[in-house]
């Protein structure tokens, strides 16, 4: 605090008594004017925020609104069945010749007659993206984060430079590693897939170095003791200690990159969410809540089996939020 | 004690077998859990790899091209035309060139001499008609090589070559031969020589690419060296040939025989000779005219002439040296410092307005949500499958959803984020709220407060520092989300970025918002985890 008068209770001491009710009032009326002030400062950003995201828009706000209920009408579809012909590529009765209804056309054959639903196949496109990265991600997480950790790294400057390079990665703008290996690779998947595992190594690399920074060094210290080396130490002393903590982590990352891939998928790096972008720009509303459902119901699957694994994995304790 | 040598018995080992049966018989799973992990792991690796092709698509990457986007980050290129076609050398820079208009750079250096200047070339019109019609006609012609020398020729024969000019069209002999006969007409003396001039001029020129090597181009012949290695290479401009002399050093490359010739200097540039011109592409290190453009007065002054320029007489009547210099920076044609400023800023306050909102929207509901604080089931549960739905509809499709609604800009962000996020935080917030500690809820219910008083008293200051913690990473983990679903739509640094990589030009725009973002990313970072630190101490940072 500022003042350091008001802390000081020998300032309040008058002929010999401490005035402590004067000096609680006092140390209130500072705390109020603080938080009034901080309030207020916040208010003023906040309505300054709001009329610049308002004036730099493409459309102002009230203008647009009367524009949003009309969308959100236009996406009901002509009948509830449609979500479902679009979700399994069924024909659709209004099939005009147009792109709206051509939901059979999107069928992957594998064997004979039978198919795979087209966005079934992109979301197993999507989450065969964010699977791999993930296990990239764990793989060179997991090689550098013991060279990051105090404790078992002492060289300094190989700490500070594993640091430096997983916070450069994490940080780095996945849209920008996505963009260059679209522009290297042209669109699929692939740039998508290095992107994620980018972001994803750094990420996971922190958390997993303090992880280790945070492990029991007692089996190390005996290992230490039967003359192991560093490599020995590692594997026999620390791995099997964070093993569960590393693959909670894992997990949840998990979660995250499948959000991550699907928005990296629609910026032209394939998966369900360049098809969603399309549907939703073309204004193919039977599409677009098939997409939708599908992409929600395997959100949640998702997170729920990663939840159950996490929980068998390591009890309640997984349920701290990171990123 | 003393350590016995005797092996155990059979007997001893069953015995201490059937003590310790987690370790001797351990179930299958678990005493193969890590060759079994590795073995799933490889079987996954190998179907992904087949499932998106990965060996095909590494395969057929642009990895020339890489190397080329890598270097432009840093780097930029300006690109020379020396021109040798009528006889007399003519250095040209294209349009928008980064030295600006009639540079006259010290690295290309030009001696005067006598050359022998085509003026009139009724010839290679008529040409046509005569002997050499065949290459002309011929469907293997340049189309593009002869429509564009005609154009050149603009100021040695203007009527003919407009005339060719109009009249070219993607199919090359349609071009030709319309050409032929408009000719036909205006010059029909099939035997006129070319008609030549002997004066003056430029005879050469000498392009030096750092010390790595020279371009020495005479009309006839051009020398290049690259370290120690020489490559001469004689033009024969009547026949539109070029012709190495000797075998081709392994840094350059010529497609056909007589096709034009690519020499490579690595990172420093590369050079292309055609019978008509040399094509030089030379690498400078750098941004180049970050801060001002060529059409600024204030381009190509060192920082004191600048500042000296700033405090010397007006530029312009009635505006201030200094107003004229901040707006050359803030609309740097190359750069648009400015525009790019605003991107960044709304994408900040994407982030900032986003998270603000969902804090207000969630802070009271995650208070129904609760089960301790809301006893109703019903309440609890409505609340909380919303929460999940907010949270679990992606932040993607609200991005596109809003931008579809208000128009690409950052009212989608803000709206995107705030939906995902009220999601999150009510799901964090509520679930801290069912973990407090109920007796100070207790104490103050005890002395008689009413039920807003309880939660005011008894609720809000245990967990204000939790939320508040929270509601910061998420503002600091949004200013990265913000810039990723910015490109989809939702306005901002990310659409700017997007529209930058797309036309595969600006990769030096595109560094120099990455440094901004990671410079934004890096601040906000910092802030948030030194006020978390502050509010819940260190180990939550």
């Amino acid at each position: 605090m500022a003042s350091t008068d008001l802390h000081d209770p020998d300032a309040y001491v008058r002929n010999g008594r401490y005035d402590v009710d004067r000096h609680w009032r006092d140390l209130v009326r500072q705390r109020r004017l603080y938080t009034g002030l901080s309030l207020g400062i916040l208010f003023v950003a906040l309505f300054a925020s709001l009329w610049f995201a308002n004036e730099t828009n493409a459309g102002k706000f009230f203008d647009r609104l009367p524009h949003f209920f009309d969308f959100v009408g236009g996406m009901i579809p002509r009948d509830g069945w449609e979500v479902w012909r679009a979700l399994f590529d069924l024909e659709s009765p209004y099939y005009d010749g147009s792109f709206k209804y051509d939901y059979p056309d999107g069928r992957v054959y594998f064997w004979g007659t039978w198919y795979v639903p087209e966005y079934m196949h992109k979301m197993v496109e999507t989450l065969n993206i964010a699977i791999l990265s993930t296990l990239i991600g764990f793989i060179f997480g997991f090689l550098l984060c013991f060279l990051a950790a105090t404790n078992l790294t002492t060289t300094r400057w190989l700490r500070f430079f594993v640091r430096r390079f997983m916070e450069f990665l994490r940080a780095f703008p996945e849209i920008v590693i996505a963009g260059f290996f679209l522009a290297i690779f042209s669109l699929g998947p692939v740039p998508a897939i290095i992107a994620v595992s980018i972001h994803t190594i750094g990420a996971l690399g922190k958390m997993f170095f303090e992880v280790v920074e945070n492990a029991d060094m007692r089996p190390d210290e005996g290992l230490r003791a039967v003359g192991a080396n560093w490599t020995e130490r590692v594997w026999f002393g620390i791995v099997p200690q964070i093993m569960p903590n590393f693959l909670s982590y894992t997990l949840l990352r998990l979660e995250i990159n499948v959000r991550a891939s699907t928005i990296i998928g629609a910026v032209g790096a394939g998966g369900i969410g360049e098809v969603l972008r399309l549907s939703i720009s073309r204004g193919h509303e039977a599409k677009t809540l098939a997409i939708i459902l599908l992409l929600f119901v395997t959100i949640v699957a998702v997170d729920q089996l990663s939840a159950w694994l996490r929980r068998k994995i390591v009890g309640d304790q997984a349920f701290q939020f990171g990123a | 004690m003393t350590l016995s040598a005797q092996p155990l018995s059979a007997a001893q080992v069953d015995e201490i077998m059937a003590r310790q049966p987690d370790v001797f018989r351990r179930p299958f799973h678990k005493r193969f859990a890590a060759p079994l992990a590795v073995a799933a792991v490889t079987a996954y690796c190998i179907y992904a790899f087949w499932f998106f092709s990965i060996g095909q698509v590494f395969a057929n990457g642009n990895w020339n091209i890489a190397g080329t986007y890598l270097a432009d980050w840093v780097s930029y290129e300006v690109r020379p035309d020396i021109e040798y076609r009528d006889g007399e050398i003519e250095v040209t820079f294209p349009r928008f060139s980064p030295l600006g208009e009639n540079p006259d750079p010290d690295w290309i250096e030009t001696e005067q001499g006598t050359v022998t200047v085509i003026v009139d070339r009724p010839a290679d019109n008529s040409a046509s008609a005569a002997p050499a019609s065949g290459s002309f006609m011929s469907p293997n012609s340049d189309a593009t090589l002869t429509a564009e020398d005609n154009a050149l020729d603009g100021d040695a024969a203007a009527t003919p070559a407009d005339e060719g000019f109009s009249f070219m069209s993607p199919n090359s002999d349609a071009t030709l031969t319309a050409e032929d006969n408009a000719l036909g007409g205006a010059a029909p003396a099939a035997d006129e020589a070319v008609v030549t001039e002997t004066r003056q001029g430029i005879a050469r020129a000498l392009v030096s690419i750092y010390e790595r090597g020279t371009i020495d181009v005479t009309p006839d012949r051009v020398i290049v060296t690259r370290y120690n290695g020489t490559l001469e290479v004689l033009i024969d401009r009547e026949n539109e040939q070029v012709l190495p002399q000797g075998p081709l050093p392994d840094w350059a490359t010529q497609r056909a025989p007589g096709a034009k010739v690519f020499v490579d200097f690595g990172f420093y540039g590369r050079a292309e000779i055609r019978h008509r011109e040399v094509k030089v592409n030379r690498r400078f290190l750098g941004w180049e005219n970050f801060v001002f453009d060529p059409a600024s007065p204030y381009w190509g002054l060192g920082f004191g002439e600048v500042i000296g320029k700033a405090f010397g007489p007006p530029i312009e009547e009635g505006r201030s040296n200094f107003g004229i210099m901040w707006e050359n920076i803030v609309y740097n044609a190359e750069w648009q410092h400015g525009d790019v400023w605003i991107k960044l800023l709304q994408t900040i306050v994407m982030a900032f307005v986003g998270t603000l909102f969902a804090v207000f929207i969630a802070f009271p509901l995650s208070f129904a949500a609760a089960r301790n604080i809301t006893p109703n089931r019903f309440v609890n549960q409505i609340l909380k499958r919303f929460f999940d739905f907010l949270r679990s509809v992606d932040m993607l499709i609200w991005a596109l959803f809003f931008t579809r609604a208000f128009g690409p800009g950052p009212l989608a962000g803000i709206s995107a984020i705030f939906f995902t996020d009220t999601g999150t935080l009510g799901k964090l917030y509520s679930e801290a709220l069912e973990n407090i500690d109920d007796k100070q809820r207790e104490g103050v219910r005890s002395v008689g407060a009413g039920p807003a008083a309880v939660q005011r008293f008894g609720v809000v200051p245990q967990v204000l520092p939790i939320f508040a913690s929270q509601a910061l990473y998420f503002w600091e983990s949004n200013t990265r989300s913000a810039t990723i679903i910015g490109a989809v739509g939702a306005g901002g640094i990310g659409l700017k970025l997007w529209e930058a990589m797309r036309t595969n030009q600006d990769w030096e725009n595109v560094f120099y918002m990455v440094i901004l973002i990671l410079i934004v990313v890096f601040i906000f970072d910092n802030v948030s985890g030194a006020l978390r630190a502050r509010l819940v101490g260190r180990q939550a940072g």
